[in-house]
């Protein structure tokens, strides 16, 4: 994308001009006490904790799988995936079903589900990847929003083979 | 553009539109001022026209385009609806057919430009001069004369052995008599009336030919009259009057067939046919129509008959069958709705098991009726998915045969099973598989003419491809009767290579050196051929195998040949299972693999090379305990019996140490996707009936 911008002007203007108009919702879910932003549009669900049935032999961040409409679907662990301490099942943890185009459908448990907020693009600020560490490899930007700083998660972009 | 894909829906449609344009110009002729008929057949005349335009069929568009705009002149008032014009349409209509018939069996339109029909169109578009006119109107009162009644069954083409026959009936003392039938023009049911022709000179005579055939004629495939060549002792008047008997039937046509004449004729008849599509000059032939003593075809009949003569020499099969394609995802969302039946069917089992108080034998019984609904729902839908294997095998002998060129050795193929029916999607990967066995057995197997000889052998080696059902499986064998597998050459092959060590080599038995070859890397063919041999085949065979759930295995008798068995399950999609509990999960096996439950005390266990077998009935069994393969804590305590379920794989047995048993249910497989591969012996997951998840054992991973 970044290529393309620099290498088509036409382009570049037609982008700055979405930026000024173009507005992004997230849900805004809570891991410990950060806060982290999922574009809506790649949502499918949110679902309640359930039972997950595990799979063995898979990285511990592979909870297992659980049946949504008949549907068997993977569910990770977010916490794990972001270096923190395990999921610890409360009455706001519940699992958001993303609509992955390469996968298909895959749950992710989070502690708690808050809010929707409209971002506009200018209030997105993309970070740079440079560090090793996993956690900050899955937040592609950061979103301002009331004085308060959301990290934006790019799930559709990870890449689990890795793992 | 390919628009091959539309060539079906365009058949339908154009049989359609050329259906509605019969009635209409049949109501046309008695009712020449009725503008709402006048419209509609403007309108499917219309439709034709781009619908043949749009599928590439020129002559087809040409023909409607013409037909169109003589439509189009009699909407505007230009022209008035004549009987003469109304005979032009119906042979227009009666070539589109033979179009649209071209088209079915052939894919292609034919060649036929019908000239003479489209020059008839413009003629009445024009009007024409006063000469043209008369010369027009003669020769349209001609063909309207050719395509109702006369003489018609001179122009009728005899197969030889049909001459064979009247001529052998002729001799026997019976007459053959040509019979024109003609239909009133108002007659609403004509196949009916014809019908009643047929069985009443049925009753007196022999119906040789019918022109159109029999089978048309049901079909009300004519115009007014058909034609019928028939024995019979009895004479010409008698004939007449059955077939007049008949009521709506305005008139029959008959005469004595002399058997010579008739063939000249037929000759003449072609001859003439051939000049009339050079477009001879119309009104000449048409002139010639009119005097009755020359009796030469007229230009309608000629038409008619000419692509009839040649549709009759070519009955070839049908491009598009009368059969409904669907969509192989259409097929899978039926497949998951009959899944989801019985998953809610599994639910309510569970129900009434928990709730033995309120259980009746009423609510029993409908479950029961509610089970055998969704097993054959299943069965149906599983067929419906189902293909013969012939689609993959068809190939094979004309492989064998390369082959047998290719290796210079002598070789035949028997097939049979070819009609057995698999799973699509299993089908459709099978082909290769097969296709590296058979290569196998033509290069390795098979030996070479001479070395056959020497043997006492048939010098023409032979392969055989056995496909059969048996059970809920379908078995493929590959068997040929050539060298067979040498044990030997293959345990030091792999000392050789280093696959196992000299010891183990020795202790290994010929049934498991011969397992060696399906490892990857492992070929004894001394040589590299293209054939076979890189070492990449029978490895592939297996794991290829494998993905769809079956299993393959050799059995081989030196110097007499090797069978290659093939195990694969009907379907991948539901399978019977046993379901077991392992620690607090429940997992689920294969009914297929399982051999027998048994329940052993600990004692029983004994130690082989550190390792925990049971003997059992004289074999010995390893065991595996599920919960240390599964990493879950087993809820039983070690004094207690074992309860062991013993699944086979190919001829070796595994004993899997269980928790507890649950029972056989019917479960329907959904994949675990992409993230779970990592685990093996995983080969799916289940919904159990209270919506919980329950993952699915693959035995044939575990041993």
């Amino acid at each position: 994308m970044m290529e393309l911008n620099t290498t088509n002007e036409a382009g570049i203007t037609q982008d700055e001009r979405k930026k000024v108009y173009e507005t992004i919702q997230y849900i805004v879910i809570r891991l410990g006490d950060e806060q982290y932003g999922i574009d809506i549009r790649n949502i499918d669900n949110i679902v309640r904790m359930q039972h997950i049935t595990r799979v063995p032999k898979m990285p511990a961040y592979l909870k297992g799988v659980i049946n949504m409409r008949g549907e068997v679907i993977p569910v990770m662990s977010m916490r794990l995936m972001m270096n923190l301490a395990d999921d610890e099942v409360t009455k706001t943890t519940r699992i958001i079903v993303l609509k992955l185009e390469q996968e298909g459908n895959v749950g992710f448990i989070v502690d708690e589900v808050k809010e929707v907020v409209s971002l506009s693009v200018n209030n997105i600020e993309k970070v740079n990847n440079n560090s090793k560490d996993e956690k900050t490899d899955l937040i592609s930007a950061v979103g301002k929003h009331n004085g308060e700083l959301i990290s934006l998660v790019d799930l559709s972009a990870i890449n689990f083979d890795d793992n | 553009m390919d628009v091959s894909q539309y060539l079906e829906i365009f058949l339908d449609e154009t049989k359609e539109h050329l259906q509605n344009l019969n009635t209409q110009i049949l109501e046309l002729e008695s009712d020449a001022e009725n503008m709402d008929t006048i419209n509609e057949i403007f309108r499917a005349a219309h439709s034709l026209k781009g619908m043949a335009g749009t599928m590439g069929f020129k002559r087809m568009q040409n023909l409607t385009h013409d037909m169109e705009n003589v439509f189009s002149e009699v909407r505007t008032g230009n022209i008035k609806v004549q009987p003469e014009m109304i005979d032009v349409l119906f042979q227009c209509l009666d070539a589109l057919e033979e179009y649209t018939d071209n088209i079915q069996t052939s894919a292609n339109e034919g060649t036929n430009d019908n000239e003479i029909l489209i020059k008839q169109l413009n003629d009445i578009l024009d009007g024409g001069s006063t000469k043209e006119q008369a010369t027009e109107a003669a020769g349209s009162k001609a063909a309207a004369e050719g395509t109702v009644g006369g003489e018609k069954w001179k122009d009728i083409v005899l197969e030889d052995s049909q001459v064979a026959v009247l001529q052998e009936a002729k001799k026997q003392g019976r007459k053959v008599y040509g019979l024109n039938v003609v239909v009133e023009a108002n007659c609403v049911l004509k196949a009916a009336r014809a019908f009643l022709v047929f069985k009443a000179v049925e009753e007196i005579a022999e119906i040789i030919v019918s022109s159109p055939s029999a089978q048309e004629v049901e079909e009300e495939k004519f115009d007014r009259d058909f034609t019928l060549i028939v024995l019979s002792q009895a004479s010409l008047e008698e004939l007449i009057k059955a077939g007049e008997s008949v009521s709506e039937i305005e008139k029959v046509i008959g005469g004595e067939i002399d058997l010579d004449h008739l063939k000249s004729q037929d000759a003449a008849k072609e001859q003439e046919a051939t000049q009339e599509q050079a477009q001879e000059k119309e009104t000449e032939t048409a002139s010639q129509a009119v005097a009755p003593a020359t009796q030469a075809p007229q230009p309608a009949a000629a038409a008619k008959q000419a692509p009839a003569a040649g549709r009759k020499q070519a009955p070839a099969k049908p491009v598009v069958n009368r059969t409904v394609r669907v969509d192989i995802e259409k097929l899978d969302s039926l497949m998951n709705l009959v899944s989801e039946l019985i998953i809610a069917k599994n639910s309510l089992v569970s129900a009434s098991s928990q709730d033995q108080t309120k259980m009746n034998g009423s609510f029993n019984e409908h479950i029961e009726y509610l089970e055998s609904v969704t097993t054959n729902l299943h069965e149906s839908v599983m067929k419906v998915r189902m293909v013969p294997i012939e689609s993959v095998v068809q190939k094979f002998p004309r492989m064998i045969r390369d082959l047998s060129k290719k290796l210079d050795k002598k070789m035949e193929l028997y097939m049979t099973g070819e009609e057995t029916e698999l799973d699509r999607t299993v089908v459709d990967e099978i082909g290769d598989p097969l296709m590296h066995l058979l290569r196998n057995s033509a290069d390795h197997g098979l030996e070479s003419a001479e070395i056959r000889a020497q043997r006492g052998k048939d010098p023409v080696g032979s392969i055989f491809l056995d496909a059969y059902q048996d059970g809920n499986n379908v078995v493929i064998e590959v068997r040929d009767d050539g060298n067979g597998i040498d044990v030997e050459k293959v345990r030091a092959k792999a000392i050789e290579r280093g696959t196992v060590t000299p010891a183990q080599a020795a202790a290994m038995s010929d049934k498991e050196i011969i397992n060696l070859l399906f490892l990857p890397s492992f070929s004894t063919a001394k040589e590299v051929t293209d054939v076979s041999g890189r070492g990449v085949g029978l490895d592939v065979v297996k794991s290829k195998i494998e993905s769809l759930s079956g299993e393959v295995e050799v059995k081989s008798t030196l110097g007499e040949g090797s069978t290659w068995t093939i195990r694969l399950p009907l379907t991948l999609a539901i399978i019977q299972a046993l379901m077991v509990v392992v620690g607090d999960e429940k997992y689920a096996i294969s009914l297929g693999c399982i051999q027998i439950l048994e329940d052993l005390s600990p004692s029983d266990i004994k130690l082989v090379q550190n390792k925990e077998v049971i003997h059992l009935r004289g074999t010995v069994i390893p065991l595996i305990r599920l919960n240390e393969v599964l990493d879950v804590e087993s809820s039983r305590s070690q004094d207690e019996n074992l309860i062991v379920v013993i699944v086979k794989k190919g001829d070796q047995q595994v004993g899997l140490v269980v928790d507890e048993l649950i029972g056989q249910q019917e479960i329907v497989i959904k994949p675990l996707g992409k993230y779970m591969k990592q685990c093996k012996f995983i080969s799916g997951a289940t919904i159990l009936g209270d919506g919980e998840i329950a993952l699915i054992l693959d035995t044939n991973a575990l041993i």
